[in-house]
C-alpha cells in the first residue's frame, strides 16, 4: 500500500469494508451470468450525495486493487468536478495510480460516455447510472417491470419508440437509448449519447453498471452483442455530426457545444477531453485550434 | 483438529481472488492463471478455498457435496457462512468431479423474476491435460472457443443442455484447478466436441 493510504488508517482498503465488497461482487458476478438483468444489491451511503455516481463509485472500489490504472471520465472530460473528485477519492483511499489516458487504465468509471478510443480486452468499464430500469417511465411499478422482464415483454418499449415515429417521424430518444442484450434483456444503457450504443457492441471490454440510489448492478461480459432498439424501416441511427471539432478537426467524435461569447458565438468540440489531446498532440489541428508542440524532455 | 488457516493479507488477497473469478466468468472456457497463497482446507483444495474465503460470509449459505463435507468446519469457522443440507437452497455449492456426481437440476435455478437466486457451483478438478474439446459459443466469447476440462461427467453436455433451456434462469460453474479457474456461466452454450 502507498504512502498515500497510510494517511488514511481508519479506512479500508478503497474505502469500503470487506463485508460490503463480498455482496458487491456476488452481484457483479451474477450481473456478468445473466447479461443485461438488474441484478439488486445493498448500496451503501457513500460519502457523496446519490446522484453523483454512488453506484459506479461502489462496483470500482469492489474490483479495484492495488496494481489497477484508474481513470475517471464525467461527460467525457477528465478534468470536470465529478470526475476529479472521484479520482481523489481512490487515489486517497486506495492509492491506486490515475491516469487521464485511455489506453493506459485497466479501470474506466465513467458518467454518461464512453472513451472514443476502442477499448480492450484487460480493461473494465464502470458506469455511473442514476436510472436502470429501462421501462420504469413506460411503467413505474417495480413488480410490474420485473414480471415484465421474467416475461421478455418488451413491446411496450416498442410502442413508445413507434409514438415516437407517428409524432417526430423518427426515434426522438438521443441519449439512454434502449438496447437488448445477448438477444433477451432491454437494459438502459445509462445517459449515454446513442452516439455511443455502437461501441457497446462485440466491446472487448468488460462492461459494469452501478446504480446506488437505484440500488442494482448489471453487466455487459465482452464480446456480446449489444443491439439498439429499432424498427426494420426506421432503423437505428446513431447521431452524426456535420461539422468537425473545432480543436482538433476530428470528424469521428462526438462534440460538445460551448458558448463563446453572448453574442451567438459557439463552437464544437471533443467531449472525449483525451482524445481531443492526443489527436492534437500528433498535429491536427481544427478551425479554432491552434497548432500545439508537443512537449519534450528536452523542452521542460 | 486443526482449522485451515486463512487469508494472510485479506484485502489484497480476496480481491486478486474475485478479479480472477470475474475475469473466468466473463471471459467464459479460458483458463484464468490463479494460485492462491493458502494450504488445503480439510479435502477442499486451496484455490476453491481462496474463492470460498473470498465470497462466502453470513449473508449466504452453502452446500457441499459428500466428498468434501469435511471441510465444513473450515468454511463455517473462517466464513461465518452456514451449511444446507438442501443444495436447492444453496447460493454456492462446492463439488470435486473426481469424486462426487454431477447433478445441476439439484441446485437452485432462481426464479423468473430474480434468475440471479441460482446456485454458483464450484466444480474441484485436477491439473491434468485433457484432449476432449468441447466448442462453446456465447457472451464472453469472440466468435468461439473451446471448453478443456479434466474429469466431465459423460452426461454433462445433456446437462449443460437442460440448464441452457432453462435460461434464464440455471446455474453457474466455475471450474478450480491448482493453477487456474474456468468459469462456464449459464449464458454459454456448448455446439458438440471439436474434431
Amino acid at each position: 500500500m502507498s504512502a498515500t493510504a497510510e494517511n488514511y488508517r481508519g479506512y479500508n482498503f478503497a474505502y469500503l469494508d470487506e463485508q460490503t465488497k463480498r455482496m458487491i461482487r456476488r452481484a457483479i458476478l451474477k450481473a456478468i451470468a445473466i447479461p443485461g438483468y438488474q441484478v439488486p444489491f445493498a448500496s451503501r451511503e457513500m460519502p457523496m450525495p446519490y446522484g453523483w455516481g454512488t453506484g459506479g463509485v461502489q462496483v470500482t472500489a469492489a474490483i479495484l486493487g492495488p496494481d489497477d490504472i484508474l481513470k475517471v471520465i464525467d461527460q467525457g472530460a477528465d478534468d470536470t468536478t465529478n470526475a476529479v473528485s472521484i479520482r481523489q477519492f481512490f487515489e486517497k483511499t486506495a492509492g491506486v495510480q490515475t491516469t487521464t489516458e485511455t489506453g493506459k487504465a485497466t479501470i474506466i468509471q465513467t458518467r454518461h460516455r464512453i472513451p472514443e478510443a476502442t477499448l480492450q480486452d484487460h480493461q473494465v468499464l464502470v458506469y455511473q447510472v442514476p436510472i436502470p430500469e429501462p421501462l420504469r417511465f413506460l411503467e413505474p411499478r417495480e413488480t410490474e417491470t420485473r414480471t415484465m422482464h421474467a416475461l421478455a415483454e418488451y413491446g411496450l418499449m416498442h410502442v413508445k419508440l413507434y409514438e415516437d415515429i407517428a409524432q417526430h417521424g423518427h426515434i426522438a430518444k438521443t441519449y439512454d437509448y434502449p438496447v437488448l442484450v445477448a438477444e433477451r434483456y432491454v437494459m438502459a444503457p445509462s445517459p449515454i449519447p446513442k452516439f455511443d450504443n455502437p461501441k457497446m457492441h462485440q466491446s472487448g471490454a468488460l462492461q459494469l453498471f452501478g446504480a446506488g440510489r437505484e440500488k442494482r448492478i448489471y453487466a455487459i461480459p465482452p464480446h456480446t452483442e449489444v443491439v439498439s432498439l429499432d424498427f426494420e424501416d426506421h432503423p437505428f441511427e446513431p447521431t452524426k455530426f456535420t461539422e468537425p471539432c473545432a480543436l482538433c478537426g476530428a470528424l469521428d467524435s462526438y462534440l460538445d457545444e460551448v458558448i463563446t461569447d453572448d453574442k451567438g458565438g459557439r463552437m464544437f468540440v471533443c467531449s472525449d477531453t483525451h482524445h481531443c489531446e492526443s489527436r492534437r498532440a500528433e498535429g491536427h489541428v481544427g478551425a479554432l485550434g491552434t497548432p500545439i508542440t508537443p512537449v519534450t524532455e528536452a523542452a521542460e | 483438529m486443526t482449522i485451515a488457516q486463512g487469508f494472510a493479507e485479506p484485502v489484497r488477497e480476496q480481491q486478486r481472488t474475485f478479479r480472477a473469478v470475474m475475469d473466468a466468468l466473463s471471459r467464459p472456457t479460458a483458463p484464468t492463471p490463479y494460485s492462491s497463497s493458502l494450504g488445503k482446507a480439510g479435502p477442499l483444495q486451496a484455490n476453491a478455498y481462496a474463492i470460498a474465503l473470498t465470497l462466502l460470509d453470513f449473508e449466504v449459505s452453502y452446500h457441499l457435496a459428500p466428498s468434501l463435507a469435511e471441510a465444513e468446519r473450515h468454511l463455517t469457522f473462517q466464513t461465518g457462512s452456514r451449511r444446507v443440507n438442501d443444495a436447492g437452497q444453496a447460493q454456492f455449492a462446492f463439488i470435486d468431479l473426481r469424486h462426487d456426481p454431477l447433478d445441476l437440476a439439484a441446485y437452485a435455478q432462481g426464479e423468473p423474476d430474480y434468475p440471479d437466486r441460482s446456485t454458483t457451483v464450484v466444480a474441484l478438478c485436477d491439473g491434468a491435460p485433457e484432449s476432449k474439446k468441447l466448442v462453446c459459443r456465447g457472451p464472453g466469447i469472440a466468435a468461439s472457443s473451446t471448453l478443456s476440462v479434466p474429469g466431465l461427467p459423460a452426461d454433462f453436455v445433456d446437462q449443460w443442455q437442460a440448464n441452457g433451456t432453462r435460461a434464464p434462469l440455471g446455474i453457474d460453474l466455475l471450474f478450480v484447478m491448482p493453477e487456474a479457474i474456468i468459469g462456464l456461466p449459464r449464458s454459454t452454450r456448448i455446439f458438440g466436441e471439436a474434431r
